[in-house]
């Protein structure tokens, strides 16, 4: 048990804490506001780092992230910052860091030499969103071989037997989608979140983040069910929008609230 | 059922669509084994599609070309217009026995938005299409036709406004909605079972072709040829075929303004394998496996991609890929207009001048069969716009 999400949840459980998971797309507006915005989030006690490789065609995104992920190749960025980003962060951070990313972009790096990339930077974990538990074997070996987790998501809608393979196939966490849909705000998460943490919490002792639609304090206070941990995209990348350049100090005082 | 061809196809999708897709794949494997299914298709088949098509001699063509016989297989004729409505059928009417009460789908140039809204209409179940923006300006006129039939349009602006961007924005709804909605998807693109599902409902095409030649030649044909975007109405046409290896399978992808521009959508000549819209398959992409922005004047050849069964038949020597330019389709579109008296639809042009040049070089003996996919009123406004025609619509 050397990886560092891991160890971040064991930590975590031993203080009787919960996981804030936060997300930013890579390059948006530039890789240099990335690298503030990172640093301001981790001050403020973020506890897992979640970074967005932009792509072309994000069809599991909403608008949001969507168009971060148009700034960011607006601003060249590629899958190359992205690893020198991670190894800037790594000169003085220790914190569980993640990349999520549509599968074209491991696959035509190369399975093997991203892997290693991976690796060389200090990544932990990915989150592939176009990736389900039937085409994961194309990448696990590759992963593996590296120590490098990739994260499984289910949702509302899995069934159960597949929910069971999921998780059995599963490490570092389960990524829950809160509800049917893409990414982004949602004034209301209509899921009943008691049932499905509980046929989860029935069949695995992982740990379970749950991500889509959360954006303040107030909501994840009120979301019912004993979950592990939670995610927070959409609404910082919404900061970044309005603020660009400017937007470091906006998020990190956007956590503050989150963590209070 | 299998899953690939070879390396290719495969579903590549978010969590959330999977079990919809595992629930569209045990549907379509029983009622593709139900007779009473089968029986109630071909009978859609042929009281509302027209089906059989005509498999038509070209004899104008053949003589003034003065090589191989040219037979078109006239899809065009077809109820709405082109081979579309053969797939909207098969996979409408498996999704009311579904008991689905939404259908949604993408289209590029309008012809499949056009089939879906139709037969949507007839089945009376509630449509919503996703166009791309560029698309709904230079197809305006099925966009009212659709509208007309009763269908919701989405005009589709993020990324390019094209088909991919389309078909991103179908999968985005499809998520929201899974729980009863139907994506009918328009071609033999997407995750599995959708590549194989379109194939099965396509594949009448080269099914009566075969019928048809036996009867007018005693022989098959020598070659079979048909333009692929995602490849459905080429897969129609060759599937009868694979099996036999003296009959040539030719592919026309749209080259655009030419395949050393960066204007073209020649997935075979110029892409790369990639992982994309929920497929493994050949894609036209960066170093880093950005999906590149592509281009055809031909809307329904506009698309980065080329479903998984193409790529494979590729990648065994099974089926050959050939690029034809805007300039070049154009050319077949005015010449079929003059010479048989058939206003193809541009995508279908980038078949008929690979033909045109195949037939000059084969001898009088050979028969040559080209899938007319779709009927050309749609473009001739466009088609102007190209040569700086000025039609006033009013």
């Amino acid at each position: 048990m050397n990886n560092r999400i891991d160890l971040k949840f064991k930590e975590l459980k031993e203080s009787n804490k919960k996981a804030l998971i936060t997300f930013v797309t890579a390059g948006d507006p530039d890789i240099e506001t990335s690298y503030k915005v990172i640093r301001e989030m981790i001050a403020e006690g973020i506890d897992i780092l979640e970074i967005g490789i932009p792509f072309s065609d994000p069809l599991a995104e909403g608008p949001t992230i969507e168009k971060a992920s148009y700034r960011a190749l607006a601003s060249n960025t590629t899958t190359d910052d992205v690893f020198n980003l991670v190894k800037k962060l790594r000169v003085d951070y220790n914190i569980p860091i993640i990349l999520m990313l549509y599968v074209n972009l491991i696959y035509k790096y190369g399975k093997d030499k991203f892997m290693g990339k991976c690796t060389e930077a200090g990544i932990d974990g990915l989150i592939i969103p176009d990736l389900p538990i039937e085409e994961v074997s194309e990448l696990k070996s590759y992963a593996s071989a590296k120590e490098i987790y990739i994260i499984n998501l289910v949702a509302p809608t899995t069934k159960s037997d597949r929910l069971l393979k999921t998780v059995k196939e599963s490490e570092g966490f389960i990524y829950c989608v809160s509800s049917l849909g893409v990414t982004g705000e949602r004034k209301k998460i209509t899921t009943d979140l008691s049932d499905f943490y509980n046929r989860l919490r029935s069949i695995t002792n992982l740990p379970l983040a749950l991500g889509f639609g959360l954006s303040n304090k107030k909501q994840i206070d009120g979301l019912k069910g004993g979950w592990d941990g939670f995610i927070i995209g959409s609404a910082i990348v919404n900061i970044i929008a309005q603020y660009g350049i400017d937007s470091p100090e906006y998020v990190g005082s956007f956590i503050k609230s989150l963590k209070n | 059922m299998d899953k690939k061809f070879g390396e290719f196809g495969g579903q590549y999708v978010p969590e959330t669509l999977m079990e919809a897709l595992i629930e569209i794949e045990k549907a379509f494997a029983k009622y593709s084994e139900d007779p009473e299914f089968n029986r109630e298709l071909k009978e859609l088949y042929e009281n509302v599609a027209n089906r059989p098509s005509k498999l038509y001699y070209a004899s104008e063509m053949t003589k003034d070309l003065g090589g191989a016989k040219i037979y078109l297989k006239r899809e065009d004729l077809n109820h709405t217009g082109s081979h579309k409505i053969n797939n909207v059928l098969g996979q409408m009417l498996l999704a009311k026995k579904m008991g689905k009460k939404k259908i949604i789908c993408e289209t590029g140039a309008g012809q499949h938005g056009v089939a879906t809204a139709t037969i949507a209409a007839l089945f009376k179940i509630e449509c919503h299409i996703f166009m791309g923006k560029e698309d709904v300006e230079r197809q305006a006129l099925n966009v009212f036709r659709m509208e007309l039939l009763g269908a919701k349009v989405t005009s589709v602006d993020s990324g390019t406004g094209t088909l991919k961007d389309a078909v991103n924005e179908a999968f985005r709804q499809w998520t929201r909605e899974v729980e009863d909605t139907y994506y009918l998807m328009g071609s033999v693109v997407g995750p599995h079972p959708y590549p194989v599902m379109v194939r099965e409902f396509q594949k009448i095409i080269g099914e009566e072709v075969r019928e048809q030649i036996l009867l007018a030649e005693g022989k098959l044909p020598d070659a079979v040829v048909a333009c692929v975007g995602g490849g459905s109405n080429a897969i129609g046409i060759f599937y009868d075929f694979i099996k036999d290896e003296q009959v040539k399978l030719i592919g026309v992808e749209a080259a655009g303004e030419g395949l050393d521009t960066d204007f073209h959508a020649a997935t075979i000549s110029k892409g790369s394998t990639g992982i994309f819209h929920g497929m493994k398959s050949k894609f036209l992409q960066d170093d880093f496996g950005k999906i590149m922005p592509v281009y055809s004047m031909s809307a329904g050849l506009d698309y980065p991609g080329i479903g998984p069964e193409h790529a494979y038949l590729y990648s065994i020597g099974r089926a050959n890929y050939f690029p034809v330019t805007d300039e070049e389709a154009i050319d077949a579109f005015e010449y079929l207009s003059k010479m048989e008296g058939i206003i193809p639809a541009i995508e279908s042009a980038h078949a008929i001048y690979y033909a045109m040049n195949l037939a000059k070089q084969l001898d009088k003996d050979k028969i040559i069969v080209v899938n007319l996919s779709g009927r050309g009123d749609k473009d001739v406004y466009q088609v102007a716009k190209y040569k700086g025609v000025e039609i006033n619509e009013q």
